[in-house]
C-alpha cells in the first residue's frame, strides 16, 4: 500500500532536551497505526512536531510531497487533522460551533457543513442530542465525542489523535475506540497515540513504541502476546 | 434547561436594554445641555470599545495601544477639515483607511509577540503617538491642540446643535454594533473566538492565526479611528491628552464593568462608566471615591461584566428550581 504519511528522521526540543531523538515511521493509505509508550516518552512531541505545533528537524512526507516546511493550519487545509490531548474544545462555545469550526478549510459551503454534521450525528447522536450546549459543560466521553466529530467535520485524510481515552471511563474509551475502528474500516488512515496499550492493539495493524524520545520498536498486534511483552519497553 | 433559561432572560434583558436606552436618549435629548455631551462620550467610547472588543474580547489578545489610532483619526480628522477645508463625509473614509493600513504595517511584525511582550508592544505604540501629537508641533500643534473642527455633515448641511450630533453618533454607534454582530456570527467571528479558546487547536484546523490576529487588530484600529474623529468632530478640539493613558484606562474599565467579548457589554459599560461620575457629583470631595467604589463592587459580583447577568439569573433560578 502506497504511504499516506511518512516520517523521516523527526527530531524535536524544549531548549536544550531533545523531547524527540531522529524518528522514523510510516502510515499507509487506510491503515491504523498506534504509537504506544509511557508518560513523557515523547509521543504527543511526536504529533506536535509532524503538525508544526512544535519546530522539527526532519522531513515530512504526506502522499508523497514534501509537507515538511508547511505551517500547521496548511497542513490541515491538505486533510491532517490532530485531536490534541486534552481535546482542545473551544469550551465556551456551543457544540454547533465547535463542529462548524471543524469544517474551517470547506469554507463558507453550507450544504457542504450540513451534509458532514449528518454524518457526525450518525457516528455520535448524542451530539445532536446536545447541540446547543457550551461544549465546557459536557461530560468528559461527551467532549472526546465533540473533539473526534470536529476533527472528522475537516474532512480528514490523515486523523492523528492524542491519548483519546484519557481521563474516560474504561467503556466510553472502548466506545470511542471503537468508532475510530469503524472509521478505519470506512477508509480513513489513522494515527493513534495512546497509553492505554490493549484497547489500542485491538485496533491497530502496526504499532510503534516509543521509549525515551526514540522508537524502540516496531510490532504487529501478533507480535505482542500478552502485557508482559509490551512491559519490557516501559520499563528498561 | 439553563440554557433555554438563559436565552429567555437575555431576551427580556434586550427589550428592557433597548427600552432603557431609548427612554435615556428621549431624556437627554429633551433635557438637552451636559448630559448631551456626557451620552455623547458615551456613544464615541462606545464605538472605541466595540472594536477594541475585537481584539481584546473575541480574539483574547491584549492591546494596550489602541489609543494610537484614535489619534490618527482625531488628528487626521482635524488636519483635513480644520487645515484642509475637506468634507468630513470624505475626510471619514481616508482617516479610516489610513489607520487600517498603519495598523497592517504595525501590526504584522508586532503580532507575532504574545501575552505580556505583545502588551508591551502596543503601549509603546500608545506612548509614541502620545509623544509624535506633542513634539510634531507644525502637523498637530503640540499642547495647544487643535482647534475650529467642523462638527458632521455633508455639504452645506451641518449638524449645527449637540442634539443633532448626538443623534449621529447613536446611529453611527448602532452601525458599529450592528457590524460587529455580523462579524462575530461569522466565520471570521468563529475563527477569532477559537483562537481565544486555544490557538493550538484552532491553529490544526486550518485556521491561520497570525492572519486573523492581524484583521482583529486592523478591525479595532477602524473603530477606533472612527472613535477618534467623531470626538474631533463633537468637541470641535482635539489635544494629546485626549488620546492619552487616560483613554487606555477607561476603555478597560468599560469594557470589563460591561462584559469582554459580548456584543452589548462594551456599549453597556461606556454608558455606566460616562454616567456614575455625573452620579456622584453631588458628593464632591467624594466622587471619585464613590465612583471607584461602585466600580470594584460591580467587577466584585459581576466579574464577567454587566452582560452576564443574564446567564447568572438563569442559574440562579435553576439551582432554586431544583432545590425546591
Amino acid at each position: 500500500m502506497p504511504a499516506l504519511l511518512e516520517v523521516r528522521d523527526l527530531a524535536a526540543s524544549y531548549g536544550h532536551v531533545a523531547a524527540l531523538k531522529p524518528t522514523s515511521l510510516t502510515v499507509a493509505e487506510g491503515e491504523l497505526v498506534t504509537v504506544l509508550g509511557p508518560n513523557g516518552a515523547g509521543k504527543t512531541t511526536l504529533l506536535r512536531a509532524i503538525t508544526r505545533l512544535v519546530s522539527a528537524r526532519g522531513t515530512v512526507l504526506f502522499k508523497g510531497e514534501d509537507v515538511s516546511r508547511l505551517a500547521t493550519h496548511a497542513l490541515a487545509a491538505r486533510g491532517i487533522i490532530m485531536v490534541q490531548e486534552g481535546r482542545g474544545l473551544f469550551a465556551q462555545m456551543s457544540v454547533r460551533e465547535n463542529l462548524i469550526l471543524g469544517a474551517y478549510t470547506v469554507g463558507n459551503a453550507a450544504a457542504e457543513i450540513e451534509r458532514r454534521l449528518a454524518e457526525v450525528f450518525t457516528l455520535f447522536p448524542r451530539l445532536k442530542e446536545r447541540i446547543d450546549q457550551i461544549a465546557g459543560s459536557l461530560s468528559g466521553g461527551e467532549q472526546q465525542m465533540l473533539a473526534v466529530g470536529r476533527a472528522l467535520m475537516a474532512g480528514p485524510k490523515l486523523l492523528m489523535l492524542d491519548e483519546p481515552s484519557l481521563g474516560l471511563a474504561p467503556r466510553v474509551a472502548a466506545d470511542i475506540l471503537a468508532t475510530l475502528g469503524e472509521l478505519n474500516r470506512r477508509g480513513l488512515g489513522i494515527l493513534l497515540v495512546e497509553q492505554k496499550a490493549p484497547l489500542a492493539l485491538k485496533l491497530a495493524r502496526r504499532a510503534y513504541v516509543i521509549t525515551l524520545g526514540r522508537i524502540a520498536a516496531e510490532l504487529s498486534p501478533d507480535q505482542i502476546k500478552s502485557h508482559h511483552d509490551l512491559a519490557q519497553y516501559y520499563f528498561h | 434547561m439553563i440554557s433555554r433559561s438563559i436565552i429567555f432572560i437575555e431576551r427580556w434583558f434586550a427589550v428592557g436594554g433597548a427600552l432603557a436606552g431609548i427612554a435615556l436618549l428621549a431624556i437627554v435629548l429633551v433635557h438637552g445641555g451636559y448630559f448631551v455631551t456626557v451620552i455623547g462620550f458615551a456613544a464615541i467610547y462606545g464605538i472605541f470599545c466595540t472594536g477594541l472588543n475585537f481584539f481584546m474580547g473575541y480574539t483574547g489578545q491584549a492591546s494596550f495601544g489602541q489609543n494610537a489610532f484614535a489619534a490618527l483619526g482625531g488628528y487626521g480628522t482635524a488636519i483635513l477639515c480644520a487645515g484642509l477645508g475637506w468634507q468630513p463625509v470624505l475626510a471619514l473614509p481616508l482617516t479610516m483607511l489610513i489607520s487600517g493600513t498603519i495598523a497592517v504595517v504595525i501590526g504584522y511584525p508586532t503580532l507575532r509577540l504574545r501575552g505580556h511582550y505583545l502588551a508591551m508592544a502596543t503601549f509603546a505604540l500608545g506612548l509614541i503617538t502620545y509623544e509624535l501629537s506633542i513634539e510634531w508641533i507644525s502637523l498637530t500643534q503640540g499642547y495647544m491642540g487643535y482647534a475650529g473642527i467642523p462638527p458632521l455633515g455633508i455639504g452645506r448641511y451641518e449638524l449645527a446643535s449637540d442634539r443633532q450630533q448626538l443623534v449621529a453618533l447613536v446611529i453611527v454607534l448602532l452601525i458599529g454594533v450592528w457590524i460587529a454582530q455580523r462579524l462575530k456570527d461569522s466565520r471570521f467571528g468563529r475563527a477569532l473566538r477559537a483562537i481565544a479558546g486555544s490557538e493550538a487547536a484552532a491553529n490544526a484546523l486550518g485556521i491561520d492565526i497570525a492572519r486573523y490576529k492581524l484583521a482583529a487588530f486592523v478591525v479595532a484600529a477602524v473603530y477606533a479611528s472612527v472613535a477618534g474623529s467623531l470626538f474631533a468632530h463633537f468637541i470641535g478640539f482635539i489635544s494629546p491628552e485626549v488620546f492619552g493613558l487616560s483613554m487606555v484606562t477607561l476603555s478597560f474599565t468599560m469594557l470589563y464593568l460591561g462584559g469582554i467579548g459580548t456584543i452589548w457589554g462594551p456599549i453597556v459599560g461606556a454608558v455606566i462608566a460616562s454616567m456614575l461620575p455625573e452620579a456622584f457629583r453631588g458628593l464632591k470631595e467624594l466622587q471619585d471615591i464613590a465612583y471607584a467604589g461602585v466600580l470594584i463592587l460591580i467587577l466584585i459580583f459581576f466579574p464577567k461584566g454587566l452582560a452576564a447577568l443574564p446567564g447568572m439569573l438563569a442559574r440562579w433560578r435553576g439551582e432554586k428550581a431544583q432545590a425546591s
